[in-house]
């Protein structure tokens, strides 16, 4: 039950948006017990709670009175039960949070709600879970919404989030897969002596080769596990280091076990395939151009 | 006596654009169990002749033959296996692999074709490494000897297969003289006890003075076969 209205008190009058809520349920997508800093939730009719930012503002405190204008140009009185902090500053100073009845007396709206929201646990399916919502309502004066369609640009901006880390990645790996396969072929042309009298006493071209690839394969396996282990050494580290004042991590951390095992999966990938050009080199290398003896 | 070794009219001419012809029809017969060597300037086409007998190289004309069989012919692979099973090499420098022990390294042929170490293997190894003198070194790694140590490693290391032909370029070329006899005899004793055909380049006269047939090189052609 959402309505604009206005709050009035001693230096001025501010635009506010009434938020009648069956708090219970609403509690379980904006987590408002959770964030409630000071007093109770409203259980009753006429009891608000208000956001930190208005609650600087206008300086109504808890068991204060809060003069409210309804659209309709009347008066109500509400009584002030609780505090909040949603940590977003807009909604802290505009949101009036009330229940159902309440909103419903200010807003002049008998027996009827506004909207309904919901909460998705795929959250970037919202607007396909939105579409296939509205076609089963099919209902011409519902209008369903969804927050990917109303925040585009949020969305192009986590796009570009998105794509310039894979782009990082990518560059990363590029620049991985140079690396071991430069300090693999520096290796053959230290090791072409060996290479050459191992030849000479009959290894295959084949073999020679593979010497390299399991080197390469090697150094894939140390490097993933010491990346692996490393990036979550880190990650305890930010865990218990980067921490707000109430002792959660800034970022929570969410690990994700079929990333890693991928993770694992390219530094052993990238390691072998870095190896073929070293591998080939120490398979064309001819033992006279190594055994030569003047 | 069977010829082990057989070099039917050989040239070899290298460079594309700018040919260097540095053997001449060359035709040479080496006998099984004999005791050779080869000697001539630098330059002369003692190595590449050496190494056209060790198939680590191929004539531009001619037909070579190890052991009855032609090798001239032969693909790659088909070359490594008959290197590793017929000869054995002793170069100038040892090439010995850094990261393993005298043994391992003594071992390494046989471990190209083979994964496992017999037990009559091992004690072929170890056999060999008191032929020259090395038993008590040979758990030493192979940066942990000296030169002429390293060098008889080598010669082990040539053994190890049993092959019919050990070929030897320069082998004491870095070898102090005292050192370069020692290894001589060892080269010596191993064909008088193993009846292995060997194929020596030395510069040194002294050397080959010792050996039962003297071949000199010059200018890519035989100019002097001396047998005794």
């Amino acid at each position: 039950m959402d309505g604009p209205s206005n709050l009035d008190y001693e230096e001025d009058i501010v635009q506010i948006l009434i938020r009648g809520f069956n708090i219970d349920d609403a509690d379980k997508i904006y987590k408002i017990k959770d964030n409630l800093y000071q007093g109770r939730t409203p259980q009753g009719k006429d009891e608000i709670i208000i956001g930190r930012d208005l609650s600087i503002k206008s300086g109504l405190k808890i068991g204060d009175d809060a003069l409210i204008i309804t659209p309709g140009g009347g008066n109500i009185r509400l009584e002030v039960v609780g505090l909040y902090d949603l940590q977003v500053a807009s909604i802290n100073e505009t949101w009036l949070i009330t229940n159902i009845e309440t909103a419903q007396d200010i807003l002049a709206i008998d027996d009827k709600i506004t909207s309904v929201e919901m909460q998705v646990r795929k959250e970037f399916d919202a607007d396909i879970i939105a579409e296939d919502l509205s076609y089963t309502l099919s209902q011409a004066n519902l209008q369903v919404d969804n927050w990917k369609d109303q925040n585009q640009s949020l969305l192009s901006g986590l796009n570009g989030q998105s794509v310039s880390s894979a782009m990082i990645q990518v560059f990363v790996l590029v620049a991985v897969l140079l690396g071991i396969s430069s300090v693999l072929a520096i290796s053959v042309v230290q090791k072409s002596r060996q290479l050459g009298i191992l030849k000479a006493m009959g290894i295959q071209d084949r073999d020679a080769s593979l010497i390299f690839v399991f080197q390469g394969l090697m150094l894939g396996v140390i490097g993933a596990f010491l990346g692996i282990a490393l990036g979550f050494g880190l990650l305890i580290m930010f865990t218990k280091f980067a921490v707000n004042p109430d002792g959660t991590p800034v970022v929570p951390i969410y690990i994700n076990y079929g990333f890693i095992a991928l993770s694992g999966f390219f530094a052993l990938a990238s390691a072998t395939i870095a190896s073929l050009i070293p591998a080939r080199i120490s398979s064309k290398l001819n033992p006279i151009e190594v055994i030569k003896n003047g | 006596m069977a010829n082990i070794i057989e070099l039917k009219d050989i040239d070899k001419v290298y460079g594309e654009k700018i040919k260097t012809q540095v053997l001449f029809g060359i035709n040479l017969e080496f006998e099984e169990k004999g005791f050779n060597s080869i000697i001539g300037e630098s330059g002369s086409g003692k190595s590449t002749l050496l190494n056209i007998i060790g198939t680590l190289d191929k004539p531009t004309d001619g037909k070579v033959f190890i052991d009855g069989s032609r090798t001239d012919t032969l693909n790659k692979s088909e070359l490594a296996v008959l290197r590793n099973k017929t000869m054995g090499f002793i170069f100038q420098f040892h090439y010995l692999l850094p990261e393993f022990t005298a043994k391992e390294n003594v071992l390494m042929p046989y471990r190209i074709q083979n994964y496992n170490i017999t037990e009559e293997i091992d004690n072929w190894a170890d056999e060999l490494l008191d032929l020259v003198g090395l038993t008590k070194v040979k758990n030493n790694l192979a940066t942990d000897m000296s030169g002429g140590q390293q060098q008889r490693t080598a010669i082990a290391r040539a053994l190890i297969n049993k092959p019919k032909i050990i070929l030897a370029d320069e082998p004491t070329g870095n070898l102090d003289s005292d050192t370069s006899e020692t290894v001589y005899s060892i080269l010596r004793d191993i064909n008088e006890k193993y009846k292995t055909t060997f194929v020596i380049i030395t510069h040194d006269k002294r050397i080959a003075e010792k050996t039962d047939r003297i071949i000199e090189i010059k200018d890519g052609k035989i100019n002097m076969d001396v047998r005794r």
